[in-house]
This record gives structure tokens, sequence and C-alpha cells, in this order.
């Protein structure tokens, strides 16, 4: 077994034959049961990082290791099959019921038809949306949270050790953002999930991640620990990015006083 | 109920069958081929630009202008193939059309999240791109649907069996019953086809919820139930059928239809089985003669003269006679007989405009022609008989109108237009009490009517003992009666026919 789940060597990503570098010389690893978040601002290349780990994107020069195995080895739908990836945009298949859409991966993945419906009714359940009360149901009858629970729970449906995910939560409302929030980092906690989150909302990044990569231009700046990155920055952008969420929660305590 | 409904009525299942068999396999062949090719211009943009613009030129061009070069490429076949295919490529077009745009309408967060779960390409297309198109590519097959019941009346010209024979025979032969009961027929085909798809459709929606009333079993059941229907009876028309013993033909006018009716009743009558292909076009119906797809119908000489043997003269009526049946001879076509009428073009005006001019012959207009207007049908006006006649008598009229043949008719009878190029056997020469202009330096040809037969009928003697029969039978005068009978009159064609056997009768 490779110590690290996955591991990024000398990873770069340009187009236009060089002209346009999206990730620059990239190289960092993370471990089993990690949860390693990837943060910046638009355009910093964070998800096409995301994007090569599954091969949606190919990289130009360097190495990408899943589980010790090199990904350009291995069949990019394949690949797929067995990483878990919860999309930005939700994208839940509008024509199939919800339960056809936690299934679609075990059916790629060619399962016994019992197996997938043990499968749905146990990944429903763990998402709080019980599979005899929601299973026939189409996505457009289901809340945005309701619908990002059935998007978690088809990345999970395979029992895939890695699940990717592109800014998640960005969509839904704060208060159901954060229900959500808790309700993954237990699911991935329990399950022992390696996952790459890509986020820009740095406090979601500081709550649920091991571990922060910070990304500006292409370039990861800093990778570490929430706490290493708040005492120990290595850059003014890491300081200003990491110092947000407390600057926030200064000005909220103060007008507490306030009042 | 009317004995001329009646009559209409009773051909209806024939045409039923040959107007759906024809739409449905069109159809059918048009989904196959435009659903592909939908599919592969949404991936090449190389593909896309061409091809929809090749389609779109196909729809561009007249219909009837497609079935005759279908027949043209098929070498002059004639009857359900060319208007097959004619069909199937007007078709395409909604069909490609909306098959790009429904799958190129498919979001992009749903092709990702496809691809990302690990979909290949052909599994995106098929489980996701193809579903959540499919409303809009429906929709596109119903548009299709809805032209090709239209068009498919069309189809009577190049001999195939449809609605249209309806539609044709009506008008050609004023029988306004029969025109609407074809329109009517037609249009229920169509929003009948358009409803039952739609049905499918939305059982095919319905299919996921889990609904099940009885509301939408009764939907279901009577769904399945039509469908059955419609592919039995389609099965049925594709069962080849026994070859009648002989295929009589005509083109689409009343002389024409009477004709073929009277020659269908004579062999009828000596126990052959006969099947009619009526309102041919000229073209058409001659080069099926010559490949032996039609057995016998009734031509004229001055059309094989000018028409098929290109000819600019004007050797006289013997004169062409001699030279067409030779003509004939070496194309393979046998000239069973002249049935004894002619029925040439002739300018007409009204009698009492021409009493107010002075005329009686074509001479008469030479000084005034500059001042009056002519009325045509659809040919005249482009026949080199006409560039003779101008250049003969050295004249042309202020104004050349063409206009289907009965608004020619009304037209001089009402004074839009001062001449007309009449048929001498018109029925309506009579009754509008037109005035035939005599024409002194023989310009117009002459046209008498025979009776082609391929040569595989010609071969049968007791096939050219009925045609005998017929020939010498039917002076000018009798013909003019029975085409009066049904363009003036309002009778049926069998009334007609009727009215020519019992003329025979009497010699």
């Amino acid at each position: 077994m490779a110590s690290f789940m996955i591991e990024l060597k000398n990873v770069q990503k340009s187009y236009d034959g060089g002209a346009t570098i999206a990730v620059a010389d990239t190289s960092f690893t993370i471990e089993r049961g990690e949860f390693l978040g990837l943060i910046g601002a638009s355009g910093c290349g964070k998800t096409t990082t995301l994007k090569m780990i599954n091969r949606l994107e190919e990289p130009t020069s360097g190495e990408i290791l899943v589980n010790g195995r090199n990904v350009v080895d291995q069949n990019p739908e394949q690949l797929r099959r067995n990483i878990g990836y919860v999309f930005q945009g939700i994208g839940l298949f509008p024509h199939r019921t919800v339960a056809e859409n936690v299934a679609a991966v075990p059916q790629l993945l060619q399962w016994s038809v019992g197996d997938i419906r043990a499968r749905c009714e146990e990944c429903m359940e763990m998402v709080g949306l019980p599979f005899d009360e929601y299973g026939d149901r189409s996505p457009s009858q289901l809340s945005g949270g309701q619908q990002q629970r059935i998007g978690v729970a088809r990345a999970l449906a395979a029992r895939p050790e890695v699940v990717l995910m592109d800014e998640p939560f960005g969509a839904l409302d704060p208060i159901t953002r954060s229900e959500l929030q808790e309700e993954f980092k237990s699911i991935q906690q329990n399950m022992a999930l390696t996952v790459v989150m890509v986020t820009h909302d740095m406090t979601e990044a500081l709550l649920l991640a091991d571990r922060i990569a910070v990304m500006r231009e292409g370039v990861v700046l800093q990778i570490g620990t929430p706490k290493e990155l708040l005492n120990n920055p290595s850059h003014d952008y890491v300081r200003d990015i990491v110092a947000m969420p407390r600057r926030r929660a200064q000005r909220l305590e103060e007008l507490m006083r306030d009042e | 109920m009317s004995d001329n409904l009646r009559e209409q009525l009773i051909l209806l299942p024939a045409y039923f069958q040959g107007h759906l068999l024809l739409t449905l396999a069109a159809i059918s062949m048009g989904v196959l081929i435009s659903v592909p090719l939908g599919v592969w211009a949404e991936q090449s943009a190389r593909v896309k630009r061409p091809l929809l613009g090749v389609v779109s030129i196909i729809q561009t061009f007249p219909s009837l202008a497609i079935l005759a070069l279908v027949v043209a490429l098929l070498g002059g076949r004639i009857g359900f193939l060319p208007a097959f295919i004619a069909l199937t490529l007007y078709s395409m077009l909604p069909i490609v059309r909306n098959t790009v745009t429904g799958l190129e309408s498919v979001s992009a967060s749903v092709i990702d999240a496809a691809k990302g779960i690990g979909m290949s390409p052909n599994q995106i297309l098929r489980e996701v791109k193809l579903p959540l198109a499919m409303p809009v590519i429906v929709a596109g097959i119903r548009t299709a649907m809805v032209w090709t019941v239209g068009l498919a009346t069309l189809s009577t010209l190049v001999g195939a069996t449809s609605f249209g024979n309806y539609i044709f025979t009506g008008l050609q032969t004023r029988n306004l019953v029969a025109v609407t009961v074809g329109s009517l027929a037609s249009a229920s085909l169509a929003v009948g086809l358009d409803g039952l798809v739609a049905s499918i459709q939305w059982l095919l929606e319905k299919r996921s919820e889990a609904v099940d009333s009885a509301r939408l079993k009764r939907i279901r059941m009577s769904v399945y139930g039509v469908t059955a229907i419609i592919i039995f009876l389609t099965m049925y028309g594709l069962i080849p059928k026994p070859r009648a013993d002989f295929v009589v033909a005509g083109k689409p006018f009343t002389e024409q239809y009477i004709m073929a009716g009277l020659i269908t009743a004579e062999l009828e009558e000596a126990g052959f089985s006969v099947e009619q292909r009526l309102g041919m076009g000229s073209a058409v119906v001659y080069e099926a003669i010559r490949n032996g797809t039609v057995d016998v119908y009734v031509e004229y000489t001055g059309t094989v003269w000018a028409n098929f043997m290109s000819r600019e003269s004007n050797p006289g009526r013997e004169g062409i006679r001699n030279g067409v049946v030779e003509y004939l001879e070496e194309q393979n076509v046998t000239t069973a007989g002249f049935t004894g009428f002619q029925n040439r073009y002739a300018l007409a005006m009204r009698r009492d405009r021409a009493l107010e001019l002075g005329v009686t012959s074509i001479e008469d207009l030479i000084p005034i022609a500059a001042e009056l207007s002519a009325g045509s049908d659809l040919e005249f006006f482009g026949r080199t008989e006409w560039l003779r006649l101008r250049d003969l008598y050295n004249m042309d009229f202020a104004n050349k109108l063409t206009f289907d043949v009965s608004l020619m008719y009304t037209a001089v009878s009402e004074r839009q237009v001062d001449v007309i190029s009449a048929y001498t056997t018109d029925g309506r020469v009579a009754a509008y009490d037109l005035l035939l202009l005599d024409d002194p330096r023989n310009a117009l040809l002459a046209y008498d009517a025979m009776i082609l037969a391929s040569g595989n009928a010609a071969a049968q003697p007791k096939f050219m003992q009925i045609i005998e029969a017929l020939v010498d039978s039917i002076p000018d005068e009798a013909m003019r009666q029975a085409n009066r009978l049904v363009d003036v009159d309002g009778e049926s064609i069998t009334v007609a026919i009727e009215y020519l056997r019992g003329e025979m009768a009497k010699d």
C-alpha cells in the first residue's frame, strides 16, 4: 500500500503551447483519510489542479499518483468511477429519479441490482433523505440543499476512497451550507475518506480541512494545517486570506459588546 | 349520401393505406438517417454547417421538382419508390435541425457531471444527451410528420397512391366533393399521427413517475391499440399484392380520367384485373409506358411530336400521325389505335367579343394582337407551337397570362383576357359559348388521341382485341359531350364513361 493517497510530482498545466500557465510546477502529497482544502481566488488554478487528479484535465508535464498508481496509466473512465466527485453545479441528471442518480456509478461499474438497491438505501439514509420517501422523486422536486445531499450520496455510492469536491456548497444558503458542511465532515471522518475540496471560502476551508493549500496565479504559496497558516503565513497573501475569518469574527464580537 | 360522395368513400381505404404507408415509411427512414446525422453534426463543427446547409437547400426545392428529379434519377421509375425517396429527403431538415439543437441545449453542468462520474462519450450520448434532447427531437419528428402527410398528396403525380388522388382528380374534374374528402382525410391523418406521437412521448415521460391512475392506463391502452392497428395496416400494405393484369394510366385532366376509366371498364368487363395510375405528369407517364410500368394510356400525337420528338415543324395531321407512330415503334411503344377524336389547342374568344372585333381566324388578330391579353394553361406559351404561331402570324399579345385550366376558361368568360388557348374537345368551349379561331397558316399541331400500349400488353391478342373496340369509336363531338358532363354539368367521371359506352353501343 502506497504511503500517500494522492501524490502530485512537478505537475504543470499550460495552454497555448506554454503561453498561458494555469498551474505552475506543483508538488504536494495527501495522506490517506486526509481532508485537503484548495483555496484561492477565481482563476488561481485550484479547479484545474483538482480536475487533473481524475483526468478531467491532463497535466502538460509531471506525474499524479492516486493510491500509488500513475493516473495516466489508467483508463480515464475507470479512474473516475473509482473517485467520487461532487460538482459545483450539483449536476444531477434531470431525466432520472433521485435513486437512479445515486445509482449512477454502481451501474457503470455493473454491480448487481440487489447490491445497487441496498447501497442506494444506505447512502440516501446517510445524507438524511430516506430512499422510501425520496427515491422515486425527480431531482427538480428537491430543494437546493437536498439536491446537493443527493450529489454527495452519488459521489459516495461506489465506496470510493477518494472524493473530489469542486465548491460543493457554494450555491447553498448559509444555514443549509453549514448544516451540510458539518454532516459531510462527520461522514468523511467515519469513512476515513481522502478528500480534496476546492473552495474560495476560507471559513469553510478552516472548519473542514485538515490541511489547506493556498494558491495564487497557478502557484501553491503555502500548504499546511490551519494552525500553521494562521501562525506562520509564508506570504502576505496567505496571511491576509487566512486572517479574513478571524477579522470578521472579531468584528462580530465588537458589535456584540457595543450593545 | 350523394352518389358522388359514396363513389369517393369507396376509394378511401385504398388511398388511406397508400398514404399511410408512404408517410410512415418516409418518416421512419427520415428518422433513421437524420438522427444519426444530427448527432454527428453536433459533435463536429466541420460537419454541422455543410450538413444543415444541404438539408436546408433540399427544403427550399419546390416539392414537385424534387419528385420529378427523383423520378429522373431513378431512370423514369414511378410509383412508391420515388415518392418515398423524395418524402424522406423532405423530412430530414426538421429532424436533423432539432436533433442538433436538442443535443446542444443539454446543460453543460449535466454533461460535466456525466463525464466526471466516469461515463464514456458513448454513454454520455446514449444515457444523458439523447434522453434530455428527446423532447426537442420528437418535436422535430412531429413537424416532419405533418409536412410529410401534406406533401405525400403530391406523390400522386409520380404514380404513387395517396389522398392526392382525390385532390388532383377533384381539381381537374371540378369535383369539390373529391377535393374536400381528400383534404379532410389528409388533414385528419396529419392530426391523428401527430397526436399519436405526442401521446407516445407523454407516456414515455410519465414512465418514470409512479403514477398509475385509471386514466393513464386508459390512455396507454388506446395508444397501444392505435399503434398496433397502424403497424398492421402498414405491414399489410407492404405485402406484395398480386400484380394486376394491366396498369392503366392517365394524365391529370378530365378527358384523361374519362378515357382511363373507359379502358379500365372495358378490360375489367373482359375479366382482367386492372390497376389505375391516374393524374400522372406527361413526361412521367410516357417514360413509364416505355419501361413497362404502365401498360396503356391515351396520348396525343402533337404531344409526342413536339415534346418527346422535339420537332419544330408542322407536316400536317397525317404527317404527324405517321411520324409519331414510327417513332413510338422505335421506342418499343405500340400504337394500339386512334380513338377518333382530336384534342388540339385552338385560340378561342368569347363569341360576342370576336364579333365586336370582327375576328374569325387568327389572321384577323394580327393588327390588334398588341392590344389584347391572352391566357393559357400552364404549358402553351412555353411550347414551340406558340413560338411558331407567333412567327407565322408575326404577332404577339400585349399580356400573356398562365392559368390553371378551369381558371383559364373563367378568365375569358369574365372578360379578364380576350383570347385563350382552349382545347378543342373541352366541354367548356360550348358551355361558355367560345369561338374557336381558324388557323389558316397551320401553326397549331394536330393532336389525335391514340391508345398507347406497352410491349408486354401489345403482345397479348386478347388485350389488343379489347382495345380495337375503342378504335375510331369516339368522334370529337362525343368526347366534348363527355367532358362537358363532368366539367360543366358537375357529373362524376363514371357518368361520363357510361355516356361514352352508350354512344359506342349505338354504332
